[in-house]
């Protein structure tokens, strides 16, 4: 099964409440993926030039102070580290190569879910009222958020396997469904030298649309790629830094509904995700049909 | 709108099993409005009294399905499968519905007054769904008994392998499904899209502008000699 949402606003006056309108979103879906829980929430609040980098700590009581003092001395430039329950952010005016690769040297063991201007990604396993009480999801802000609940189907139940895939900068995607291709398009994305974190077939997807973006494609050229490459069931919610993208395959059995007033865009596996939304009695309702692409704001 | 002598079952205080449960109890001619349905599956479903249900809101899935007497409507959106196995009875939806409206309906009339998803009247088996708007990929597909008058424009393979179900179609098809044919309406067709017309009140509709897709029937009898492949 697993559970998609995803939440666009479009009235800033709703932004403080990113978080607390996802919560109930996400934790209404768990009954469709209990097994782990994610979130990617867009919200500017870095200086231009300074990027986000959400890191997952390998232990509870992991030293991030200790950590950030590394990752300075290897940057040889200032980190502002936020902490959000277990894990932390870090903020970087370096490269993102830069910051990357430093990531990886000044410890291993810490997991690096995704990194941009805006984007944050908290991932873990559990249920979504668990793992976002754990992060405080409910009190972020945010001008748009996609979420998943999942119940895996072909790879482990990990933190690494959980969604959303964040492969390039402020993009995220989160997949209701199976691809049975993923293996083969993977192998091609290896000869091309795309490193991948996990065997998920999701994380495949994530992967090929980053692929397409970073080489001249837009966001609608490279979904209209996964159309064309991938074979299997999705439903897919896609995000980068300005707008989300739902994209389904022709069978179109994985469910997806979406909800438009003027203030937001809402889309959830099922109606019952968007119940609570302010002023959902007056949206435009709907289900997106197979192999068309949709992104908002239009 | 709903109205105000009903009875009122609001689904933010009670379990779908209940609100279900409490009107399999009620009379015939009862009045209920179903509140806050927040999107909940499986309302009204399997009821054989005639009663007047109006669902306030946007609900999930398989509204009214097995039922077989009470006339439904929903001010909102359903998810997939309103009026699933629909015996008797009505069911009118306000907004849009979700994949498989009326699927496998004996009997009774499902009213979509926006537009349906995918695989709109997938096997149905006597029914008959009329949608104002548009409708999905394979709407009809396998529909064995009954009429889909489609308002608007149907998607991809229209008519699947269709057996003795009607379709009738006033936008465009996108494409007709394996051996579904256009053939022409008759005097007999445009007495029973005037008839749904009345009864639908789909005053966009005009009987003699639509498309009768039918099954061309060349599924019907497996030909051992086709191709010469076994």
């Amino acid at each position: 099964m697993c559970g998609i949402v995803g939440l666009h606003l479009k009235n800033s006056g709703l932004e403080a409440r990113l978080g607390e309108l996802v919560v109930p979103m996400l934790d209404v879906l768990a009954s469709r993926g209990p097994d782990s829980t994610g979130v990617a929430i867009y919200c500017h609040d870095v200086s231009p030039g300074e990027a986000k980098y959400s890191l997952c700590a390998p232990e509870d009581d992991y030293n991030w102070g200790g950590y950030a003092v590394q990752l300075e001395e290897e940057l040889a430039s200032p980190v502002a580290l936020r902490r959000r329950g277990r894990d932390a952010v870090v903020v970087s005016h370096a490269t993102p190569p830069l910051v990357m690769a430093a990531i990886q040297k000044v410890d291993p063991r810490v997991r690096f879910f995704g990194h941009g201007s805006a984007i944050e990604v908290y991932k873990d396993v559990g249920p979504a009222i668990e793992v976002c009480t754990r992060y405080g999801v409910a009190s972020m802000a945010g001008y748009q958020a996609i979420g998943h609940t999942r119940m895996a189907t072909e790879s482990a139940v990990t933190i690494e396997h959980s969604h959303p895939f964040a492969a390039g900068s402020d993009l995220a995607l989160v997949h209701n469904g199976s691809f049975s291709n993923h293996a083969s398009i993977r192998r091609d994305l290896v000869d091309l030298g795309v490193v991948f974190d996990t065997d998920n077939d999701s994380e495949v997807a994530a992967r090929f649309i980053d692929y397409q973006m970073s080489h001249g494609s837009d966001l609608a050229d490279a979904m209209q790629g996964v159309l064309k490459g991938f074979d299997g069931f999705f439903t897919l919610l896609v995000a980068t830094e300005d707008s989300i993208a739902v994209v389904r395959d022709s069978f179109a059995c994985k469910p997806m509904v979406v909800a438009e007033t003027d203030d937001y865009v809402a889309v959830a596996s099922e109606y019952v995700a968007l119940a609570d939304l302010p002023g959902i009695e007056k949206a435009d309702v709907f289900e997106p049909m197979p192999e068309e692409l949709y992104t908002w704001p239009a | 709108m709903a109205s105000l002598t009903a009875l009122e079952l609001n689904c933010s205080e009670l379990s779908v099993r209940a609100v279900n449960a409490a009107m399999r109890e009620l009379p015939d001619g009862a009045v209920v409005n179903i509140t806050e349905p927040r999107g909940r599956h499986n309302l009204a479903v399997g009821l054989s009294n005639k009663l007047q249900i109006t669902i306030v809101g946007n609900a999930g899935y398989f509204v009214g399905g097995l039922c077989d007497g009470p006339d439904i409507v929903v001010d909102g959106f359903v998810g997939w499968s309103v009026g699933e196995n629909l015996m008797s009875g009505s069911l009118r939806v306000r907004g849009n519905a979700s994949e498989c409206a009326g699927a496998s309906a004996h009997g009774g009339v499902v009213v979509i007054e926006g537009d349906a998803s995918s695989r709109a009247g997938i096997s149905l088996k006597g029914g008959t769904i009329a949608i104002a708007g548009d409708v999905g990929h394979m709407s009809g597909f396998m529909a064995q008994a009954g009429t889909l008058l489609i308002g608007g424009d149907a998607g991809e393979s229209l008519g699947d392998s269709l057996y003795e179900a009607v379709i009738y179609v006033g936008g465009k098809i996108r494409s007709l499904g394996a051996d579904a044919r256009i053939e022409e309406l008759t005097a007999e067709d445009v007495e029973r899209i005037t008839d749904l017309v009345r009864l639908t009140g789909f005053s966009h509709v005009s009987p003699e502008d639509l498309r009768k897709v039918a099954s061309a029937r060349h599924l019907y009898n497996f030909d051992a000699l086709k191709d010469q492949k076994y």
